[in-house]
């Protein structure tokens, strides 16, 4: 037992953390995939897509080997849409909406698609956009994650100056720091955050944290709008007993030394408890496993029905050997001197639905108990509560009240997970779309 | 089971499959596979004057994933000695008694070359000549195929010439390079052609290198117009077939239907439309001989499934279904109906409709998922929504009669009957 680095070899590290979505090998699968299409109209892919992309018409672009104008499709609704590709839950998303799917086939490979058409453009750097002459116009943005890139994008297109300050030595927010290495590397998220600043007209300050380093104040001062897209943070607490212990650790901060820190640096403990059953649970739990520890179970306080991964999610979890343990809620962590040794949870049963249809865990005073020497806490992330009441922005419960993007503060708008708490890549993108939109409204260029 | 085994002209064949007069059929160890897979008979490769190919030969014309939807070539006649395809041919003879054996034949442009040739031929045993008047490409330029083809005057001497020489049955196969085969199909018959066959080739370009600019296939930085043949020319020559079949004189002949043939509905087309065999050619270059197997078994099993014993009980069927438009049956009225327990909600059909018919289908938003349905009012019964549906049997035709009795155009217009309701 016991919390330790540097479990496997690197050829097991780079066999774990291989691309989980692996691309098209050859052109010619590519484009068999691409013929498979319908070309649907007003097709229910593009509907499902929280960024709107054309997709039906981005695969017959592929079909008709125009690429160019393919990836430019993709990234006209989404310039995340090479990291998209890799990330997003197409399975309750664009694949899950297609047609195919009535007729018992498997629905067309649209983000595979979408990879082989953004790659291209990345690696051969094509530039697809042209900023309009400038506007003198100069925007602050605050958080280079999705919904910063994607509006600092559309505002530089228009001819607006963006600077964008940025918390974190890296661009890409959760994208570079939030995700499975075996779905998206560094040096993707790296390559990709260039590749949107290869239109111009960005800068990113590092190191800049909201609060901190810059204000509100000055930021509204020396620039015409501003944009807040800083995500949420702070790790949800357990609030048990324990939760100080030596082995307990955030699936954010977990995720992040992965990869921050290179894998054999990464401690992991032998027998983890993944506590949680979104998206960022199964990616630490997944991760725990291909990091080399034996056991990792992951516990939920409701059943299959309700838990927000989708089934494709916790197939990979299922897949990787993880134990899935439904209608358990954590009540206490044990351990001697100081070290995590024990998890203690609660049994519980569902409740009638309540008014909005959702069933309640309901405590049954049973317990059960598992030998662990790692708790990873994934019960979701909390906004920054506290940095925007000493803003004075209007808030629910720490996310940021907006009105077509614009905040209570005139010249203040905001989008992404500090607003809606915590949602796909994708949606950060279109959230992003829409603050530009409001912000090219309000200082009068539309 | 059926009996698919053929007789056109007295020659015999186990199943009315033949492989054309092309690459497949130009040399001994090509026909003897062809007999071991099973084909019912071949027309060699064509003989007559010595010719020299080019490089490369043939290019093609793809749809989406499918490959080879049309093909083409700019290869010439056989450019094999005359004595060993002679030697060849009879040795295939003996070797497969039971198979039919045609010899394409272009001789020069003189009596006399026709004469020696058609000699030199019934010498080997083979059962019948079939004369190519067909070839678009590289003898036209010399007088021969298209070029003879393409005149009924000089169709008809050259068929007297070889009337006069040939023992055996002759078939004159006929060019689709022209507005239509039959004035030179009736000038042939009536210089005595015992059958005919259609259609050879039809001039084309398949297609340019976006690259180079140069049209395919590529010979050196030029193209030249090629022979186009393959399923996408399968329409044009069941319309050609029909109308030889149609025609009093032509009729009179047994008709060979080429172009396109490539499964067993395909070859059941061609004979409900007159042909009593077919040809097949580009099919046995996409995917060899063994298309032969499921050709058989499915003709034999569409035959049981009908109840014809044998060929004749279906040659020609659908040839007087095909009519005047004159005498197309006005009130009848069919509308589209879209099965909503079938319906993948793809919108092609509403899209079709919308932008290029009638805006006869009704959209229904939904996210994602839109609801399509019919405008009985609206629909004229095209069938454009039920051609670009994926699903089979999602969209089918109800049977809506304008009014019981049959009535044409002629009597529509003397009955003052109102126009433009639609």
């Amino acid at each position: 037992m016991g919390i330790t680095s540097n479990r496997l070899s690197q050829e097991q590290y780079a066999e774990n953390f291989s691309d989980i979505h692996p691309p098209f090998e050859t052109t010619d699968a590519a484009l068999v995939e691409a013929n498979r299409c319908l070309f649907c109209y007003d097709a229910p892919c593009m509907k499902s897509c929280p960024t709107g992309i054309d997709v039906p018409k981005f695969i017959k672009q592929i079909a008709t080997e125009n690429i160019k104008g393919s990836a430019h499709t993709i990234f006209v609704s989404n310039i995340m849409g090479a990291g998209c590709s890799k990330v997003c839950p197409v399975e309750k998303l664009c694949e899950g909406a297609c047609v195919y799917n009535f007729m018992e086939e498997e629905p067309i490979a649209i983000a595979k698609l979408q990879r082989y058409s953004t790659e291209k453009a990345m690696v051969a750097n094509w530039q697809l956009f042209k900023r309009k002459e400038s506007t003198g116009k100069k925007v602050a943005i605050v958080g280079a994650g999705p919904a910063g890139l994607s509006c600092a994008h559309v505002l530089s297109r228009e001819g607006i100056d963006v600077t964008i300050y940025e918390k974190e030595t890296k661009g890409g927010g959760l994208m570079t720091y939030g995700i499975a290495a075996y779905k998206v590397t560094p040096q993707f998220c790296e390559d990709e955050v260039n590749y949107i600043l290869g239109i111009g007209g960005i800068e990113i300050k590092y190191n800049q944290e909201l609060g901190k380093n810059i204000s509100l104040a000055d930021l509204q001062k020396d620039f015409d709008a501003v944009y807040l897209g800083m995500g949420v943070g702070l790790a949800r607490q357990l609030e048990i007993p324990g939760e100080e212990l030596e082995g307990v650790e955030d699936a954010i901060k977990f995720i992040y030394n992965i990869r921050d820190k290179g894998f054999e640096n990464v401690a992991v403990g032998e027998k983890v408890a993944v506590i949680g059953m979104g998206m960022t649970a199964i990616d630490a739990a997944t991760q725990a496993k291909r990091l080399g520890a034996k056991e990792v179970t992951m516990l939920y306080r409701r059943t299959q029905e309700e838990m927000p991964c989708t089934q494709h999610e916790l197939d990979i979890a299922m897949l990787d050997g993880c134990k899935i343990v439904w209608l358990a809620s954590p009540k206490e962590i044990k351990g001697s001197d100081g070290k995590v040794n024990e998890l203690v949870c609660s049994i519980m049963n569902l409740d009638e639905p309540d008014a909005s249809g959702r069933r309640s865990p309901v405590d049954t005073g049973e317990t059960f108990s598992l030998a662990v020497d790692m708790v990873i806490k994934a019960a979701g992330q909390m906004p920054f509560e506290d940095l925007v009441n000493a803003l004075k922005i209007q808030h629910s419960k720490g996310k940021i009240n907006i009105k077509d993007s614009a905040t209570n503060i005139s010249g203040v708008f905001a989008g992404g997970d500090c607003v809606n708490g915590g949602k796909e890549v994708v949606d950060a993108v279109q959230a992003g779309k829409d603050g530009a939109a409001s912000i090219i409204k309000y200082l009068s260029l539309a | 089971m059926a009996d698919i085994s053929s007789n056109f002209l007295g020659i015999k064949s186990p199943n009315p499959f033949w492989l054309a007069s092309a690459p497949p059929t130009d040399k001994k160890i090509n026909v003897l596979r062809a007999f071991e897979a099973g084909w019912g008979g071949v027309v060699w490769k064509t003989l007559g004057s010595q010719v020299k190919n080019v490089s490369s030969r043939y290019s093609a014309l793809n749809f989406g994933s499918k490959k080879m939807m049309g093909f083409n070539n700019i290869e010439l006649i056989s450019d094999r000695p005359l004595d060993l395809n002679l030697r060849e041919i009879a040795e295939c003879l003996k070797l497969f008694p039971d198979r039919a054996m045609i010899v394409s034949l272009m001789a020069d442009n003189d009596r006399n070359s026709w004469h020696e040739l058609i000699k030199k031929v019934e010498d080997t045993g083979a059962h019948g000549l079939e004369l190519n008047f067909g070839c678009p490409h590289g003898m036209t330029e010399r007088g021969m195929g298209a070029a003879v083809g393409q005149d009924p005057v000089i169709a008809r001497m050259v068929v007297e010439w070889v009337m006069e020489a040939a023992h055996i049955p002759v078939i004159t196969k006929l060019t689709p390079n022209v507005h239509s085969p039959v004035p030179t199909g009736k000038a042939c018959v009536e210089a005595g052609t015992n059958a005919l066959s259609l259609i050879n080739t039809i001039q084309s370009v398949t297609g340019i290198d976006l690259d180079t600019l140069v049209p395919n296939p590529y010979v050196a930085g030029k193209s030249v117009f090629g022979g186009y043949c393959g399923p996408a020319v399968k329409p044009i020559a069941l319309k050609m077939l029909t109308t030889i079949a149609q025609d009093p004189t032509t009729s009179k002949v047994p008709i060979s239907g080429i172009g396109g043939v490539s499964t067993w509905k395909d070859a059941v087309e061609f004979m409900l439309l007159g042909a009593s065999n077919v040809q097949v050619c580009t099919a046995a270059m996409n995917h060899g001989f063994r298309i032969i197997e499921d050709m058989c078994e499915g003709l034999n099993n569409w035959m049981d499934d009908k109840g014809f014993k044998t060929l004749n009980d279906f040659i020609g069927k659908s040839v007087e279904k095909i009519t005047h438009w004159e005498d197309l049956d006005i009130n009848y009225h069919h509308i589209a109906k879209i099965n909503q327990d079938k319906c993948i909600h793809c919108g092609l059909c509403y899209i079709a409709c919308e932008d290029a018919s009638h805006q006869s289908i009704n959209l229904a938003y939904g996210k994602p998922y839109n609801n399509y349905t019919i405008k009985e009012d609206e629909c004229v019964g095209c069938n454009l929504c039920q051609l670009v549906c994926p699903v089979h049997e999602c969209i089918t035709m109800e049977v809506h009669r304008v009014a019981p009795e049959y009535l044409n155009w002629i009597d529509f217009q003397k009955k003052g009957l109102p126009l433009n309701d639609h």
